[in-house]
């Protein structure tokens, strides 16, 4: 069977500047996989050329073993790929339950059956089960730049899971969140990864929230893969701690 | 939204209607002329609401929709004797193909760019309806325009092209609200508010701003063709920028991504005008010293200050 994501040898430069230097790496069905590594370390910027939001300078991205490399993040996102961003990107202006339906309205029929189509497109039930999923059914018609920043990161990564993704890349899903919500999203993304079967990849600083939760770690320095195994043992290695805290 | 506010909001709207229904026949012609105006420019600036307030992109182009409307219909009435419903939809189809064309810089420059892009564009037209004599006519224009007749029954009296417009008025309106309430609507709030989550999320940003350009110039089309047999004469000058800047302050004004916003955008631009004449020489300068006062102190429009206060 082919691993969902194989991302081979790839490359993205700015000018002189080298963001990834030549990553490899597989993600297969269910696993919950983290990448960490420190500031400027390329993590973002990987995401970034995996979803077509930047074009990598070389390399190739595959999704359930056929080539997706540099297609739009519109064409991804219908062939089951989601993601969150670094910082917080939800609709402000719009409620709860609408910025949820706008995240799943796109895979529902065409065009044009959206337009003569019901307003909900379909999706006020799944809607309400995500609402509840993530505690958040009180505030269903708040708008939802009116909500602390805890519940619109719950808001900001319920959004990515309206379309029932196969594969999902949350970047730094528990920034900024306070310790009793971390524990709630933790929860929440564990349980998503077993009901619905979901494929993760997490960018993550929060140490103790990304080992707790991924089955195995990818660590990044300057561009490069420089250690990847298990929690436990990449916790331990001495390259991975001397990346982050430098030689003594 | 809490009772309350749905109990005010139906009660106006309900008095509004009324008084629409009921104001021609205490009027004289001209004040029957200037409400007919009144329908027809909230047309054209439900479009550019459609496309600035929803979708979030700038355009000082929607003059030249309606002069593209207007000159479909003028020509073919008078020089082809055309009737009026193949004009019509003629005026609307070919304002949605130019808005949608008019769209593809939306897709690279935003912003005041895009604002001189399509100020650009403006002149453009502008310039073609004035100069390019063997097809508009030039400076001297298309005198007699018809009016059509519905089912036999002539709207050739000021009353029933009236009735006419205000018929359009709602027939877009309702058609506006299904497109702001579906789908449709949603994405084209999400172009506005973040179109990198949007993008993100399966949203074709890129279709849904051409869509949003289309629709809106289409519906300046439809304010165009409406605009010939009212008037009876179409020339150039009405469809210079002077109009692009009078519709957009329509849009603002009322209340810039409001539904209702356009209808009252265009109380304030196209009837207060008249209202103020009361106070002859004066009544522009006093009208904007009000337009100052309003964009200073309620940059949301009044709709979005009747937000407010209903809010408290």
């Amino acid at each position: 069977m082919n691993p969902v994501l194989q991302v081979r040898d790839l490359r993205k430069s700015f000018g002189g500047i080298v963001a990834v230097d030549g990553v490899s790496f597989e993600v297969e069905e269910r696993e919950i996989l983290g990448i960490i590594g420190p500031n400027g370390s390329g993590k973002s910027t990987l995401f970034n050329c995996i979803l077509g939001q930047l074009q990598p300078s070389a390399g190739d991205v595959r999704l359930d073993g056929r080539p997706v490399t540099g297609m739009r993040p519109c064409d991804l996102n219908r062939r089951g790929v989601s993601r969150t961003f670094q910082l917080l990107q939800i609709f402000p202006q719009l409620t709860v339950r609408a910025n949820l339906i706008l995240a799943g309205q796109e895979h529902q029929g065409s065009m044009l059956s959206r337009l003569v189509g019901r307003p909900d497109a379909g999706l006020s039930a799944v809607a309400e089960r995500m609402l509840g999923f993530f505690r958040l059914e009180h505030l269903a018609d708040e708008k939802a730049g009116g909500l602390s920043y805890g519940q619109q990161k719950l808001l900001d990564v319920a959004m990515a899971f309206m379309a029932g993704p196969r594969l999902a890349l949350l970047d730094e899903p528990a920034g900024g969140v306070n310790p009793t919500m971390l524990a709630n999203l933790r929860e929440r993304l564990k349980a998503i990864n077993t009901e619905q079967g979901a494929t993760f990849v997490v960018i993550e600083h929060n140490m103790e929230f990304v080992m707790t939760l991924c089955d195995r770690i990818l660590v990044l320095a300057e561009g490069r893969i420089i250690a990847q195994g298990a929690p436990a043992d990449v916790r331990r290695d001495p390259t991975v701690i001397e990346a982050y805290l430098g030689r003594s | 939204m809490t009772w309350s506010r749905k109990i005010v909001s139906v009660g106006i709207l309900a008095l509004a209607s009324a008084f629409l229904l009921f104001a021609p026949l205490g009027l004289k012609p001209y004040g029957i002329f200037i409400l007919s105006m009144w329908a027809v420019m909230t047309i054209a600036a439900i479009g550019l609401n459609l496309t600035l307030g929803y979708a979030g992109q700038i355009s000082l182009a929607q003059a030249a929709f309606v002069g593209i409307g207007a000159y479909v219909t003028g020509w073919l009435t008078t020089k082809g004797a055309w009737p009026f419903w193949p004009t019509y939809f003629l005026g609307f189809a070919s304002c949605f193909v130019v808005g949608w064309l008019l769209g593809y810089p939306a897709l690279r420059v935003q912003h005041h760019y895009l604002a001189f892009v399509t100020l650009a564009f403006n002149t453009l037209v502008y310039l073609v309806f004035r100069n390019e004599e063997w097809l508009t006519n030039g400076i001297y224009g298309l005198t007699n325009v018809p009016r059509p007749s519905l089912f036999g029954y002539s709207l050739k009296g000021a009353k029933e092209f009236y009735y006419f417009c205000l018929a359009h008025l709602v027939f877009v309106s309702a058609a506006t609200w299904w497109l702001i309430r579906s789908p449709w609507g949603r994405a084209f709030v999400a172009v506005r508010e973040n179109p990198i989550r949007a993008l993100s999320l399966g949203v074709d940003t890129r279709r849904y701003t051409l869509m949003a350009f289309a629709i809106g110039a289409g519906l300046g089309g439809i304010s165009g063709t409406l605009y010939a047999p009212l008037t009876q004469f179409v020339d150039p000058t009405p469809f210079a920028l002077g109009l692009s800047l009078n519709l957009l302050l329509m849009v603002v004004l009322g209340g810039s991504g409001y539904f209702f916003g356009p209808f009252l955008g265009a109380v304030v631009a196209v009837l207060l005008p008249e209202w103020l004449r009361f106070a002859q020489g004066y009544y522009l300068m006093g009208y904007a010293v009000l337009v100052i006062v309003m964009m200073a102190f309620w940059p949301s429009g009044l709709l979005g200050l009747a937000d407010r206060l209903l809010k408290r």
